[in-house]
């Protein structure tokens, strides 16, 4: 580095720590040698931010939170994305990244979590990552369902006169709850409005900080890797752990060639798919919304699905409240019992690697489970698998299955006869 | 200063006294904030009652008119369709209409003024969804060859009569609510008002 290049970096840092904050963080940040495929998932969610931030930015340009209707009788909302699609210059390319972005970031962030129940990244000192990664989890959930009512097509008024609907089913509250979400006594452009400063600014904000929050308390403890084991533990002659390298430049070398092979199917679904099937931009959502008439089939995007199922499956009113009242319960616990993870987990070992067949097997029911669920949640409530299995009864099952891998883990993680860990990661 | 030394109560209390006084100025701010997102005074006279011409109406038609941003449907029941309420009565969860909504003029057995219109909002009383025409009764509504004729919920499944009475376990709690209304003139009804209260 040049002398004046040096000195002006003197000048900075004797005002605010940039080199420090480059090595605490990059430079001289040590992770784990043994990163495998599924550490790209990490990095690949914050790219995935920051392509929804950035479009989002550029939509919001162009868009109108406008519910009244135009003078050819569309909802302004509705046309004004018709609008980004087919008159704004890019408008329609902008407008696939943000959607298909929606979709990326719930693939990415799903199996970014797996991760963490692979690995035990969640067990002790990582409490915290995993709290604060169950609150971006929600946060990006309610972010999403807010998006969604944006375009006022016809998924977007009823999905979220389903769902705010569900509020009201909370005693005594429920109905004044959800008033105050609506803001009218139907879904209307005062939702509107509020649901458009709540997804480009109230919740963005949050996101952004539960992010920082979670890679601070990653750096303060360090990463977790495939074996599950402490590299903190042995150190060489310079505190530095044997088993880790710096961030950068190996990681960030080869968390770009994830970026690469992110980008390439990313832009296959933007370029030629950006409906997903219907399961990305449902095809109802094509027509405007329409308070009098509800289509004849509705369902959440693909990853609400598995909790949309878990509110379905409860079908018997209990202790004198509704059934409906219980599935709103149930779907807020299936969600929220995740954060308790390092809490339940007894396991002497952290990685999958070394835990033991129960445990294995139980990862594996729970899996299925949550899969059949998300099938279960796109179909209509009388479905039946070829037309003779009908699919409610599975859906309660697996909602069983699903809370019995948090409410069981206590005891079976306990009993399991796991393999012993290695001293350190095993990478070649 | 030295960790023994006596604390000041004096300036502790004043201390403790601002505190408090500034928590309560706090959530006096957060009063109006919250207040803005209950519903406006526009929103609230939104209501307005809305007139409707049932006078082209034909036997076994219905028609849809808009009220408080809601679907209100005008039924026009034929005899058959009236009498099929005597078959639905065994299979409904409240016949009677005890624990639904409706004025006490619409607390009968056909949920309505005259047998033969049926006022009623067109949203179901499970999460909102608005229910889908079945009125033609057997097989060739899709819902069975026993089926009497009346709505289906596409969201969740729930099945209302030609009364918007709905079936025994079913999602929806009650049935569907019928909206204060009166008759202006014969073909002339005015929903949202009923000149009573």
């Amino acid at each position: 580095m040049t002398t004046k290049s040096q000195a002006l970096l003197n000048w900075i840092d004797e005002r605010f720590p940039l080199t420090s904050t480059w090595k605490a963080h990059l430079s001289e940040y040590y992770a784990p040698k043994n990163f495998n495929f599924w550490y790209f998932f990490g990095s690949l969610a914050l790219l995935v931010l920051v392509i929804q931030i950035v479009t989002g930015i550029f939509l919001v340009m162009h868009y109108k939170p406008d519910g009244t209707l135009n003078a050819s009788g569309i909802p302004v909302a509705f046309a004004s994305v018709e609008y980004i699609m087919r008159e704004v210059p890019g408008g329609w390319l902008i407008r696939y990244l943000h959607s298909t972005g929606a979709s990326a970031f719930f693939v990415v962030v799903y199996l970014h979590m797996f991760r963490g129940l692979l690995y035990g990244s969640y067990r002790k000192p990582r409490e915290l990552i995993w709290i604060f990664g169950t609150l971006i989890f929600l946060a990006l959930m309610a972010e999403a369902f807010m998006g969604y009512l944006l375009p006022w097509g016809q998924m977007s008024y009823w999905g979220a006169q389903v769902i705010i609907n569900l509020f009201s089913a909370i005693p005594l509250i429920g109905e004044d709850l959800s008033l105050v979400i609506r803001g009218d006594y139907v879904i209307s452009d005062a939702t509107l409005n509020r649901f458009f400063a709540f997804h480009v600014i109230a919740v963005p904000l949050v996101l952004i900080g539960l992010v920082a929050a979670h890679i601070i308390a990653l750096h303060e403890v360090g990463s977790n890797n495939p074996d599950g084991v402490e590299i903190k533990k042995k150190k060489d002659a310079n505190g530095i752990p044997l088993d880790g390298i710096p961030f950068h430049p190996y990681y960030t070398v080869k968390d770009i060639v994830g970026v690469v092979v992110f980008l390439f199917f990313f832009s296959v679904v933007v370029f030629f798919a950006p409906e997903g099937g219907g399961y990305f931009l449902e095809y109802n959502n094509f027509i405007p919304a329409d308070p009098l008439k509800t289509p004849p089939h509705i369902a959440p995007v693909w990853y609400f699905t598995p909790y949309y199922s878990i509110l379905r499956a409860v079908t018997f009113p209990l202790f004198g409240l509704d059934a409906k009242f219980w599935g709103v319960v149930a779907m807020g616990a299936s969600v929220v019992i995740i954060a308790f993870l390092p809490w339940l987990d007894r396991s002497p070992v952290k990685s999958i690697r070394y835990k033991g067949p129960i445990f294995k097997s139980a990862l594996v029911i729970f899996v299925i489970s949550f899969v059949i669920l998300g099938y279960l949640g796109v179909k209509p409530p009388e479905y039946a698998f070829f037309d003779v299995i009908p699919g409610a009864p599975i859906a309660q099952i697996c909602s069983v299955l699903y809370f019995a891998f948090f409410l069981l883990m206590p005891w079976y993680s306990k009993i399991d006869k796991c393999k012993p860990e290695p001293e350190r990661v095993t990478s070649k | 200063m030295s960790v023994d030394q006596k604390m000041d109560c004096g300036r502790r209390n004043l201390l403790l006294a601002t505190s408090a006084v500034g928590g309560v100025a706090a959530v006096a701010t957060a009063v109006p904030f919250v207040a803005s997102l209950t519903p406006s005074e526009r929103a609230k006279a939104a209501g307005a009652p809305v007139e409707a011409d049932i006078g082209k109406l034909a036997p076994g038609e219905m028609m849809t008119v808009e009220w408080r941003g809601k679907p209100v449907w005008i039924l026009r029941r034929t005899d058959e369709m009236l009498a099929s309420l005597d078959k639905t009565d065994a299979v409904v969860s409240d016949p009677l209409s005890d624990k639904s909504i409706q004025p006490d003029y619409a607390k009968n057995k056909h949920r309505s003024i005259k047998p033969e219109y049926l006022v009623t909002v067109g949203i179901c009383t499970h999460l909102g969804c608005s229910p889908s025409e079945r009125l033609k009764p057997g097989a060739e509504s899709g819902l069975g060859a026993d089926w009497a004729g009346g709505f289906l919920c596409p969201c969740h499944g729930s099945l209302f009569d030609l009364a918007g009475r709905v079936y025994s376990s079913m999602p929806a709690p009650t049935n569907l609510d019928v909206p204060p209304h009166q008759y202006l003139a014969d073909t002339t009804l005015l929903i949202g008002e009923d000149g009573k209260a």
